[in-house]
């Protein structure tokens, strides 16, 4: 028993046509990419997967492909992630609540948006030269782990800043005013409520910068980070490499045994970034799950 | 022994007229545009003021100016003077986080922290310097707000657990735990049911002994039910102020009568 008259069934039905069709077409789309991705990580780990092993992580590189391993790049990386994270994190979260809680919304607060938003748009080489020519040179702190390292913080900062600002505008302006209403002053609002309420987003924010700091290399060859170390850093001032560096050196070496090296130090990183991300998942679940 | 007793009365009935907060002349303009024109009236000591008039009217703008709450509005500005314990809340030397510290606020929407119920009541006295004790100020305050026997048992758990009529109260005890002189409240009622509601009023009731109550509301039965005086505003004026018996059976002005009489608004 039809509800209403042959044409407007008609017109209903060519609805639902398009709505279906925009859904298979949105599907095709999502699934065309994760193929793509996969594709690539199958490529990946069956050129890599016979190189990783113990000996592999636990080695300095090497001319011989069979003793060569990744030991180097990998703590260069791990010193880069903690410092770039002790570095950018208090600066970029403290620039953010600044722009949202205490600066006066204005011209200046504008100009400033825009610039940070601007400067998330700029290519990591444009950064590598930054480095060079500020950290390298002008400060002479050499081809260290920290010039890389600060370099890598100024390449992730707008992106910090931008999440942890977008995380902080998500708390709502009824917690605010319900702390303030209590005779709190700004800061202790924004340190007792806003920011724990906004850790989430920050962490999430965070993790992603951090991942695309650790996945960086065009910064790092500007800047001079080594590409074969038979050593391990032992402090910021120490020369270092990274696993994009190493992995770069060794793609471009004519030999196949370094081609598949190359593809067993892309296991590593995404290895460590998953462990990034995993981590950051735990976290950011625990802290929502004791607000709620 | 009558002359005692007359003098005891008149000592209350001073009590009774004892101004705590003096509105002269009053404006909230936003961005220059006036909000609220011009307003006087007074606010006395244990009694209930209600303000009401139809939406837009600027009478949340009023009552948030009476803490500064306003603040924190980007644009806005103060004119005229708001006497609290004789000195002008927007004079140079007063500290808006002592003002608020001293004139509690409610809001229209119950907006507990997404912390535990405990922890609502004791972190406005802690960041103060409160150094009694913690337990006894959260158990008075959520008895003040007649929460205490429904939360009891669970004061570790998450305030956003609660109803939405618990959590107003909870919002009240909040306010009451830093012993405010004066409690402003913003339709507290607005986003409750008929049940939490008359929960709220004859909270109302119970608080008037010791607290300067000044409430906002769109329901005017609510206003006559539980007020000693009356503002009717509209477009920004203040256009009627008293006894709130006198105003909802014997308004002087035409407007209030029609707007009490439910012909408009």
């Amino acid at each position: 028993m039809p509800l209403s008259s042959e044409s407007a069934q008609k017109q209903l039905a060519a609805r639902h046509r398009k709505s279906r069709m925009f859904k298979h077409l949105c599907a095709a789309i999502t699934w065309s990419s994760v193929f793509l991705l996969a594709m690539l990580l199958v490529r990946v780990t069956m050129d890599g997967l016979g190189w990783l092993d113990w000996q592999f992580i636990n080695s300095f590189p090497s001319r011989i492909p069979e003793r060569a391993g990744i030991k180097s790049a990998l703590v260069g990386t791990l010193w880069m992630i903690v410092m770039v994270a002790v570095i950018a994190i208090p600066i970029g979260v403290s620039a953010a609540l600044y722009l949202e809680e205490f600066s006066k919304k204005g011209r200046l607060a504008t100009l400033i948006e825009v610039n940070v938003a601007n400067l998330a748009g700029v290519p990591s080489i444009v950064y590598g030269i930054l480095g060079l020519a500020i950290f390298v040179r002008f400060f002479a702190l050499e081809r260290s782990l920290i010039s890389g390292a600060l370099t890598m913080s100024l390449l992730i900062l707008p992106v910090i800043i931008i999440a942890s600002r977008e995380a902080i505008k998500m708390v709502p302006m009824s917690i605010r005013y319900a702390a303030l209403s209590l005779g709190a002053t700004r800061w202790q609002t924004t340190w007792a409520h806003v920011l724990p309420s906004a850790f989430p987003g920050i962490m999430t924010g965070v993790i992603l910068a951090l991942s695309r700091a650790i996945g960086e290399t065009a910064p790092l060859i500007l800047i001079g980070a080594a590409s074969f170390m038979a050593f391990l850093p032992t402090g910021p001032m120490d020369s270092f490499t990274a696993l994009p560096i190493q992995i770069y050196s060794w793609v471009s070496r004519p030999q196949r045994e370094f081609h598949e090296l190359a593809a067993a130090g892309i296991l590593v990183l995404l290895a460590v970034l998953l462990l990034m991300n995993a981590t950051a998942i735990y976290i950011r679940n625990r802290t929502e799950k004791r607000l709620k | 022994m009558a002359v005692v007793d007359t003098a005891d009365a008149a000592a209350d009935k001073k009590r009774a007229q004892e101004a705590v907060l003096d509105l002269q002349e009053v404006s909230v303009l936003y961005s220059g545009k006036a909000a609220v024109k011009k307003v006087s009236c007074t606010v006395w000591r244990n009694r209930i003021t209600s303000i009401i008039g139809p939406s837009g009217c600027g009478k949340s703008t009023l009552l948030r100016s009476l803490n500064r709450m306003n603040d924190f509005v980007d644009g806005v500005t103060i004119e005229g003077k708001i006497l609290f314990a004789n000195q002008n809340l927007y004079g140079d030397e007063v500290d808006p986080v002592e003002v608020r510290r001293r004139i509690g606020m409610v809001f229209q929407k119950p907006n507990p922290f997404p912390k535990t119920i405990y922890n609502n009541i004791s972190w406005g006295p802690s960041i103060n310097g409160y150094s009694g004790s913690m337990d006894e100020l959260v158990e008075r305050s959520l008895q003040q707000a007649a929460l205490w026997e429904e939360v009891k048992d669970r004061l570790q758990d998450s305030a956003l657990n609660l109803s939405g009529g618990q959590q107003q109260r909870l919002c009240i005890a909040r306010a009451l735990a830093m012993e405010p002189q004066v409690l402003l409240m913003d339709e507290p009622c607005s986003a409750l049911d008929p049940i939490s509601t008359a929960h709220i009023e004859d909270l109302l009731f119970e608080l008037q002994s010791r607290y300067t109550i000044v409430i906002v509301t769109h329901n005017m039965q609510q206003a006559a039910r539980v007020s000693d005086y009356t503002a009717f505003m509209e477009m920004g004026h203040l256009i009627e102020f008293g006894e709130t018996d006198q105003i909802f059976t014997r308004p002087e002005k035409k407007r209030t009568e029609e707007y009490v009489t439910g012909r408009f608004g």
